[in-house]
């Protein structure tokens, strides 16, 4: 069919047979459904956001640093560093190992992980705090065992690890998944004819390809794992100084009463969100399939199911 | 244009790659860091749960706060999850189809839920929707409470899932094919009848999709509602929070049952939407 004649035809319809009205009527149609969007958008995103800053400076900026500066804060600060600086390589690793394994080779039962690996998702973080609280509590599995030798998992900093670990699990690996599936392996079987060991093809040849998607998920999986509230919550013990990352003791001070100092440590996570919405819209700019890569992996997945 | 491997390659050529190595080491590991991080924990619950013994276990589950709980986890999320495909249908059709100042900056502005922790999202609901917040003073002459009552819970889980929906729905917009709409235009129908009868059945399965992910998402969620529920047993106390309750009393095994009949609802409907989306698949005949 003939496009451009077609949009002619449209628009001689709208023209000449069905005349101003409905033209001006499609105009206040699509007026409402902008405002409708920018509204609900407003309300729902936008006003929070705002709200955490306008809070945190609300006591004036000499409250808003004392909160920020506190040694407690620091505390907190430094130990969700230290989480995600743990927590996201080991999904790091993972990632690129399950989509190695899933994209260069064919197996049985290929779709079951790939399900298997997205199933953190669907697990309430509560209750991924819970699972590790009845294996390593004092009433857990192991709890007599790690009594016994005084090793601390749950209510120490082994526990918040693991608990962030469980719920940033599948980042890495799904949007890895697509973009690898995208680039096929000619290139390392190429580089491997050519007489290049397996690290070195990966190190040379699979790394820099799959560069930005490796870094959009690392973003994903570090915005969640420096937020991440439910399941270490569960592990914490809310130990002051000692086992609070920033988002619990956010709840500890708001708790308390100390609303700005409380919105002034969650303007330093609220300044980490636009950050990293920041970086994953320059990543998208330069790489637009990898918005849509978690998608189509969904689809085929799906579709290589016999 | 991709060529897709498991469907590319026969059916019997089953196993490794001739040339490529690391078969064994990378689905090995992923299988043991698979097992240690995420299956042999879940299962653990799972076990767990069976040292109640089935009399007790229904005795926990079915003991009225539970169930209120429980009702208004799925409750609220159900309808959070619905107003989410109203508006996420509106969101994503205007960023698509129209164009208006600061467009790129409000489509990255979308993930701020997907970016912004959930205690500080709970924080800041509550701020804004309490009596004398910046929404909630506005509601109040109305009549209309939303802190510390059930419709907090559902506004919050509004805010979570909202993403869920918008970027599900948008690349399905984007490959429309508009020629059609335009045919159907040149053909007399209304715009109105454009949408209803070419454009949304095109969009139900994501639709459907996005629904239920924002669904899934919205039933376990906690860091964000905790605040602005006022969690009030029977009234606007969520499940997960009723879990920690119990475990901070040492109720291991009441915690484990509410768990376990969270995680089989849940995983009921992540095979759900595996089911739709390969429906959704086969219907639009691999397109």
């Amino acid at each position: 069919m003939d496009a451009p004649a077609l949009a002619v035809n449209t628009e001689l319809a709208a023209a000449l047979s069905l005349g101003g009205g409905r033209r001006r009527g499609f105009r206040w149609g699509r007026l409402l459904l902008i405002v409708a969007a920018l509204a609900f958008l407003a309300a729902f995103l936008l006003l929070p956001l705002l709200v955490v800053f306008a809070q945190a400076l609300s006591k004036g900026v000499s409250v808003y640093l004392a909160a920020v500066s506190d040694p407690v804060a620091w505390a907190a600060i430094k130990l969700t560093l230290l989480v995600a600086a743990i927590a996201v390589p080991m999904n790091l690793v993972f990632g690129v190992a399950a989509a190695w394994a899933i994209t260069k080779f064919e197996f049985r039962g290929k779709s079951t992980l790939i399900t298997l690996i997205d199933l953190p998702f669907a697990v309430s973080p509560v209750i991924a705090g819970l699972t590790y609280v009845l294996i390593f509590g004092a009433r857990g599995w192991f709890g007599p065992y790690l009594q016994e030798h005084d090793i601390h998992v749950v209510f120490a900093v082994p526990g918040i690890v693991l608990a962030t670990v469980f719920v940033t699990f599948p980042f890495v690996a799904r949007e890895l998944i697509p973009v690898m599936q995208a680039l096929g392996k000619d290139d390392e079987e190429t580089a491997l004819s050519l007489g290049a060991s397996g690290w070195q093809t990966f190190w040379q040849v699979t790394l820099p390809n799959i560069r930005w998607g490796l870094l959009y998920g690392v973003l994903l999986c570090n915005a969640r794992a420096m937020g991440e509230f439910g399941a270490v919550s569960v592990v914490s013990g809310h130990i002051r100084g000692l086992t609070n990352t920033m988002p619990l003791h956010v709840e500890i001070l708001y708790n308390e009463y100390n609303y700005a100092a409380a919105f002034a440590v969650a303007s330093l996570l609220a300044l980490l969100a636009l950050l990293t919405l920041a970086a994953k819209s320059i990543l998208e700019w330069r790489q637009p399939e990898l918005r849509n890569g978690a998608r189509l992996l969904r689809e085929k997945t799906l579709r290589g199911k016999p | 244009m991709v060529s897709d491997a498991a469907t590319a390659t026969p059916a019997g050529r089953r196993g490794r790659s001739p040339l490529i190595p690391g078969f064994g080491l990378t689905l090995g590991y992923t299988m043991v860091y698979l097992s240690l991080v995420v299956l042999i924990p879940l299962s653990a619950t799972f076990i767990r749960s069976l040292d109640l013994g089935w009399g007790h276990f229904w005795a926990v589950v079915t003991a009225p706060r539970v169930l209120a709980s429980l009702r208004l986890s799925f409750g609220a999320a159900l309808l959070a999850a619905a107003v989410n495909a109203l508006f996420g249908l509106i969101i994503s059709w205007v960023l698509v189809r129209y164009t208006f100042p600061f467009k790129r900056l409000i489509d990255a502005m979308v993930d701020l839920p997907f970016a912004l922790p959930t205690a500080v999202a709970g924080i800041a609901l509550t701020a804004l929707y309490a009596p004398n917040g910046w929404l909630g003073s506005l509601l109040q002459p109305l009549g209309i409470q939303v802190a510390f009552t059930p419709l907090g819970v559902v506004i919050a889980l509004i805010f979570i899932g909202l993403p869920f929906v918008v970027r599900t729905l948008q690349p399905v917009l984007e490959e429309l094919d508009k020629d059609v709409e335009q045919v159907a235009a040149t053909l007399g129908a209304s715009e109105w009848q454009t949408f209803a009868r070419v454009i949304l059945p095109a969009l139900w399965p994501a639709l459907l999709t996005g629904f239920a992910l924002a669904f899934a998402r919205a039933v376990g969620e906690y860091g964000s509602v905790i605040f602005i529920a006022g969690n009030m047993p029977m009234r606007s106390e969520i499940a997960p929070l009723l879990i920690i309750t119990k475990l901070e009393q040492y109720d291991y095994a009441g915690a484990t049952a509410i768990a376990v009949v969270m995680l089989i609802l849940s995983f009921a409907l992540m095979l759900g939407i595996n089911a739709l989306q390969s429906w959704a698949l086969t219907r639009n005949g691999g397109r």
